[in-house]
């Protein structure tokens, strides 16, 4: 299934075979996989544990080099496209330095990597906390904070650099439910707001449906693609609907059959 | 028994030891050039002040030179070992074996090797400081996690910048806590080369006493030598504090 825009592709990956280094030999984990992902589309992955998700965004971030296949980000390789800072991950663990306040977290891409190609001001630091709801806390430091204000923390720092394609591995999965709504509905409004291309894998089939406007289901051993389940037509004309939509629950029966069909 | 008499109740166990040395030990005929009293050991710590003072200035000055050149030359081979792979895997081994040598077999040949100046003092001290050091330091610069590693490959970070604002930091606490070891070990040293050669410090103090059955000299120094080391194991845990702020919850 691939998506019919104007603009060229975000991610374009063929024929992708990943794996790992073991002893004795090579670990596949994603196998044969194909994927087009639009420049602007908010995409979920969700698949069983263990099946490669956090492997194809690696991929994607030129954190690994894939076995075989070709992957082009924004047109280009993703070492190139990682040089550029056109590229930005948050983990699970949020991973925030401990020893620097979430000021100078944020502000770490300014200290690392080619200067030249941090984009961002010093100035948009501020401008971060504020957007991110941090403001009057960028004195703290990580151990001072909940967890939904460190995921916070490492969004901000993720959008420094302005990157144009977002890689966010379970980002939520630590947080209670509440927190968790909150900060889908504010990571909705930023998409919305600048545009950006995100990636988003998750465990939970509820936050898929609501944030994805397609979701990519993978199966496990091996890692390929299950289905690319497309919700367009399950959100309004504002790209958005409620958790509770009957459209949104039927197409969450549908990824859960899916996930308990691999 | 959570109170507020809580922190005293040390102080009143290490008050009833020191009584019962005090009444006990002569009740139990034990010589006084043996086992003096407390009491005893403190009035021979003010009348002899000035001479254990000019013997403990020596004994700090090669501690504390002992301590930095120790660790300092830690620090410096395990970034050396941590940033070469190669150079830790044909050098390592080595520093393991010679840290099995006990320190009172090595001391005498450090003597022998140095003279009977302050070096050899200073040597000893440096070589207790200096495994436990390395060791904690090659794990605290290798403790990076993996995701703290990617975020760094992400941000296209060079090897020094790696270095710099990941390695480093994350590699302080194991430093104090060896820092913290290594405080003592470098009063241990020092003493332990003032036996072997020297006629001031409070390790040359001790043996004097001993062989002179001078007890109450010999208790002064013995706990001077372990004030020294709570002095210079307290400054540690300050700076220490003042370094790890970032660990405490509270602002
Ligand atoms: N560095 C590595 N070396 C070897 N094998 C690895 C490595 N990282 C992951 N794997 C293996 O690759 C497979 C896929 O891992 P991956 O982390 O991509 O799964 P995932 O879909 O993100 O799982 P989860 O939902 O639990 O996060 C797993 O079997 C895992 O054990
Ligand atoms: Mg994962």
């Amino acid at each position: 299934m691939t998506v019919e825009t104007a603009t060229a592709p975000a991610i374009v990956a063929r024929r992708l075979d990943v794996g790992y280094p073991v002893r004795g030999g090579t670990l596949r984990v994603l196998e044969n996989l194909d994927l087009e992902v639009a420049s602007g589309e908010f995409l979920t992955i969700v698949g069983p544990s263990g099946c490669g998700k956090s492997t194809l965004l690696r991929v994607l971030a030129d954190l690994i080099p894939p076995l075989s296949g070709t992957v082009q980000v924004l047109g280009a390789t993703p070492a190139v496209v990682r040089e550029r800072r056109d590229v930005a991950f948050v983990f699970q663990d949020a991973t925030l330095l401990p020893w620097r306040t979430v000021r100078e977290n944020i502000a770490l891409p300014l200290q690392v990597g080619r200067r030249s190609a941090a984009r961002a001001l010093a100035a948009d630091v501020d401008a971060l906390l504020e957007l991110m709801g941090l403001a009057g806390l960028d004195g703290r430091y990580p151990s001072q904070l909940s967890g939904g204000q460190r995921q916070r923390v490492a969004i901000a720092r993720a959008l420094l650099a302005q990157p144009r394609i977002l890689l966010m591995d379970e980002p939520f999965g630590a947080l209670d439910e509440i927190t968790r709504d909150r900060l889908n509905d504010e990571l909705l409004a930023l998409w919305e707001r600048t545009g950006t291309t995100i990636l988003f894998v998750t465990h939970s089939i509820i936050e898929s449906v609501y944030l994805g406007q397609r979701v990519l289901v993978l199966a496990a051993n091996p890692g390929r693609v299950r289905e690319l389940v497309d919700l367009r037509a399950v959100k309004g004309t504002n790209g958005r609907c409620t958790r509770e939509a009957p459209a949104a629950v039927e197409a969450m029966a549908h990824v859960r059959a899916l996930l308990e069909g691999s | 028994m959570r109170s507020r008499l809580e922190p005293a109740l040390p102080i009143v166990g290490a008050a009833t030891i020191l009584l019962l040395w005090q009444f006990l030990v002569p009740a139990l005929g034990v010589p006084r050039f043996i086992i003096p009293t407390p009491v005893a050991v403190v009035l021979d710590l003010v009348r002899e002040f000035p001479l254990i003072v000019s013997n403990t200035v020596p004994t700090a000055i090669e501690s504390i030179s002992g301590f930095l050149l120790g660790n300092i030359v830690a620090v410096a081979i395990a970034m050396i070992f941590v940033s070469s792979r190669l150079l830790k895997q044909t050098y390592f081994p080595v520093v393991l074996f010679f840290n099995t040598i006990p320190i009172l077999a090595l001391a005498p040949v450090i003597v022998l090797i140095f003279g009977l100046g302050i070096v050899p003092k200073i040597i000893v001290a440096a070589v207790i400081c200096f495994f436990p050091t390395l060791v904690n330091m090659i794990r605290g610069l290798e403790s990076p996690t993996e995701n703290e590693l990617e975020l760094m490959r992400v941000l296209s970070a060079s090897k020094l910048e790696i270095f710099r604002d990941l390695r480093l930091p994350r590699s302080i606490p194991f430093l104090f806590s060896a820092l913290r070891i290594a405080a003592q070990g470098s009063v241990v040293g020092a003493i332990v080369g003032e036996w072997i050669g020297s006629n001031k410090g409070l390790g040359a103090l001790i043996i004097e006493s001993t062989f002179n059955y001078h007890a109450e000299r010999l208790y002064a120094a013995v706990i001077v030598s372990a004030l020294l080391a709570i002095v210079f194991f307290n400054v540690v845990g300050v700076v220490e504090r003042r370094l790890l702020r970032y660990q405490s919850p509270a602002s």
